[in-house]
């Protein structure tokens, strides 16, 4: 009688924990960046529905931040349309978004829209209506210099938008200083160096100095990242973004003297 | 068919027809044949014997403190414009005929007006007290009633009778050259009725066949086709205020009670509207009309409103109601066949039909070449690769466009973002083929720490004008391209252009774009 009783209790506790696990990611759902550091930290990666704040210190960084943001938009977006709002400004400084370059970067210009306004204000107008259709995947916000147009009631008409939609929004902000918002990560973004590696080999996959200076639910950190365009997924850098050629198993390691210089992958260099 | 033609006998020099001036005489004067000539004039100038024609200084001899005005031929054309614009309340085909006409085909419009001798005298009766002069007629023919305005004053003819109605008339009232008229003067033809009695061949053969086809165009033997202004919307529905309204809440009320029955209409026949234009009709004849376009059919009542709200709000000038608008009107064009299919429950199957929807709502509020999508383009010029098209019309084709494949393992070889302009930088690189060491962009220095390149894109020989060549023009020089890390990390792509010693002798570097 008691095993009984406790058999449908288990049951029953059963089925409510699988109701709970069907519901709760759909409720806050993460997208893991890729790079094992940062997906520690953020608790398995960004919140989708969502808004996150991306700054670029100064101009010359703003390809550098155009890139994470791209890269994080397009990942948030899961194979949905991306809706880019671009302040005309911002163009004509920082140049227009150029769909060989969002290709080589493993993206998809078929997906992206792109709006181009005038000022903050009808900005933040256009990206609260983006933010209301959930068709979308994700919606970037491209605003150049401080404004006084996102202040924290915009910040929160945004985050209430993003969160009963579940479109993620995210911010890209060049030439400005962080203000007071409700995002739930802002990031710093800089260009780093290309790991040290052989002259002939150059040029390698884009490396970002992502550092989280505000992450509404846990720590904050800073790390090196490579966009690896291939899958999609930011790394920690490796020594040699090439592949190298592999090593035979049945042969000694010391490759033969008369081979004459080194044996690497060589790209096109034009 | 019957045509209606009003025929404003003066442009906007009317304006000046206030009390003050009625009883002064006053003219338009304008250079002709290097001389200055009186071109339009008032009654009471007509009573002192000044003609149209007359030179300056004699209507000056013969009435030296006469008003003088200078013609202004571009101010009349949009005179008539406007009035064009106003008369768009009685029909949808207004046709031009400058540079004192218009003409209205009122096919089955006068019913609701009344009818032809009721609309008539509201034509009249509106031009009169915007202070215009107006002279009307409505015949069978375009030509004919245009003939009338000439001579008779507000003049109806009935169907058939176009030949008896313009016999009497004086032969200049066929409009004809100068010299034509003077001659048929000569012959003893003093009026239409006496040309028309001749042998045609006898007025061919001496005033030629144009005279022949004009006279058969005004006696109403041929049909001769007016050009409206624009095309016919496909539905129309309107509301008329007897007393004029200028309230945003009445507008916004009538503009969605236009809307429900544009839909009815429309939905009787399965179409939906790719574009619809508002227009309001100020009661002092202003006309202000308001379109908003969209990417797909629009059949529900919700989404115009929606639209039509979007677009009135983001007007950079917003709507002047001045003392009100007397009538409202919503066409629809561009009408395509919508079949109504049932939608399943799942939400996938509508996401392109909602994106589409956000597009056209954010076009009626920032205009459509603000919306874009990208097309892929059969091209290797960097910055013609890509061609960004209107998202409302591109929205399909661009979602399934075939972008070039990107070679697997490869860092990116474009950058990111690109200048449409590139800009000039100062280099220091070895002369004349090596790779740049060193350059300043924007008044910063950046050292460089890693070079790749170069990489030759020459422009399409092809596609150049014959007698382009790369010496003289710049547009047509090869480009040599480096993609450059310095020492921030921070990476360029620069070119020089050129091929040194065959194309220039120069040596000019630019900044193309930047890399993530």
């Amino acid at each position: 009688m008691t095993g009984a009783r406790m058999r449908t209790l288990a049951s029953l506790q059963d089925t409510i924990r699988h109701l709970e696990a069907q519901s709760l990611p759909s409720r806050a759902e993460h997208m893991a960046l890729g790079h094992a550091g940062a997906d520690a930290t953020l608790q398995g990666g960004l919140l989708r529905g969502a808004l996150h704040e991306v700054f670029a210190p100064e101009t010359r960084q703003s390809a550098a931040a155009t890139g994470f943001v791209a890269s994080i938009a397009e990942r948030l977006s899961n194979g949905r349309p991306l809706f880019w709002v671009q302040q005309d400004f911002a163009e004509t400084e920082a140049g227009s978004l150029s769909m060989c370059g969002f290709a080589e970067l493993g993206l998809d210009p078929r997906r992206l829209v792109l709006a181009s306004v005038s000022n903050a204000e009808t900005a933040l107008k256009a990206v609260a209506d983006a933010l209301a259709c959930d068709a979308l995947g994700a919606v970037v916000l491209e605003l150049w210099g401080g404004t006084k147009a996102f202040d924290l009631i915009a910040s929160r008409r945004l985050t209430l938008a993003a969160r009963s939609s579940g479109v993620s929004c995210v911010m890209l902000c060049t030439s400005s200083e962080p203000v007071i918002s409700t995002a739930e990560t802002r990031w710093v973004v800089r260009a780093e160096r290309s790991p040290a590696r052989p002259e002939w080999i150059g040029w390698g996959a884009p490396v970002l100095d992502a550092e989280l200076v505000r992450n509404r639910h846990g720590q904050t950190g800073r790390w090196i990242m490579e966009w690896n365009s291939d899958e999609r997924i930011f790394r920690e850098p490796a020594a040699h973004s090439q592949p190298l050629v592999a090593a035979p198993a049945n042969r000694p390691h010391q490759a033969p003297a008369h081979a004459g210089g080194p044996v690497a992958h060589l790209r096109r260099a034009g | 068919m019957r045509e209606d033609r009003s025929h404003t006998c003066a442009g906007p020099d009317d304006a000046f027809s206030r009390k003050s001036f009625f009883n002064r005489p006053w003219i338009v004067a304008d250079k002709c044949h290097n001389a200055l000539q009186i071109v339009a004039m008032n009654d009471v100038a007509a009573v002192l014997g000044l003609e149209i024609g007359t030179p300056l200084a004699n209507a000056r001899a013969i009435c030296p403190d006469i008003d003088v005005f200078d013609a202004d031929e571009v101010a009349d054309a949009q005179a008539l414009s406007d009035i064009a614009d106003w008369c768009d309340r009685f029909t949808p085909l207004v046709a031009l005929d400058p540079p004192y006409g218009l003409f209205l085909d009122i096919s089955g419009c006068a019913h609701l007006f009344g009818g032809e001798a009721t609309m008539l005298s509201r034509v009249c009766d509106f031009l009169s007290q915007q202070g215009f002069t107006v002279n009307v007629a409505i015949a069978g023919a375009p030509a004919c009633a245009r003939a009338l305005t000439r001579v008779a004053r507000n003049r109806i003819v009935p169907e058939g009778e176009e030949a008896l109605a313009v016999a009497p008339l004086p032969v200049f009232a066929l409009g004809a050259d100068d010299a034509i008229t003077r001659g048929l003067r000569r012959a003893g033809l003093k009026t239409i009725g006496d040309v028309a009695s001749r042998e045609p061949r006898e007025i061919a053969a001496r005033f030629g066949k144009a005279l022949m086809d004009l006279l058969r165009e005004v006696l109403g033997q041929c049909d001769a086709p007016i050009s409206p202004r624009r095309p016919p919307p496909d539905f129309m529905v309107e509301k008329h205020f007897p007393e004029p309204v200028a309230t945003e809440a009445v507008i916004a009320a009538t503009l969605s009670g236009l809307a429900e029955r544009l839909v009815s209409v429309m939905e009787r026949q399965g179409k939906g509207a790719r574009r619809l234009e508002a227009s309001f009709f100020r009661t002092d004849g202003a006309v202000r009309t308001i379109a908003v376009e969209t990417g797909q059919a629009v059949t529900r009542i919700g989404v115009m409103e929606r639209l039509f709200r979007e677009r009135l709000d983001a007007l950079a000038d917003p709507i002047d109601p001045g003392f009100g608008f007397d009538l409202i009107r919503l066409s629809a064009s561009c009408v395509e066949t919508v079949v109504q299919e049932q939608r399943d429950l799942d939400a996938r199957t509508q996401d392109s039909d909602d994106v589409a929807a956000l597009i056209d709502r954010m076009v009626a509020r920032l205009g459509r070449s603000r919306i874009k999508v990208y097309l892929p383009q059969d091209t290797h010029i960097p910055e013609r690769a890509a061609l960004a098209g209107p998202a409302q019309h591109h929205l399909a084709e661009a979602s399934c466009a075939n972008w070039p494949q990107r070679f697997a393992c490869e860092p990116p070889l474009r950058p990111l973002r690109m200048f449409e302009h590139p800009e000039p930088i100062t280099v220091i690189a070895d002369f004349p083929h090596g790779p740049p060491a060193h350059f300043i962009w924007r008044r910063a220095q950046h050292r460089i720490v890693r070079v790749e390149g170069p990489e030759r894109i020459a422009m399409e020989w092809w596609n150049l004008t014959a007698g382009i060549n790369p010496i003289e023009n710049k547009d047509a020089r090869a480009r040599d391209y480096f993609r450059i890390e310095d020492s921030e990390g921070c990476r360029f792509w620069l070119y020089r252009e050129g091929i040194h010693r065959r194309e220039t002798i120069e040596f000019r570097w630019f900044m193309h774009g930047v890399f993530a």
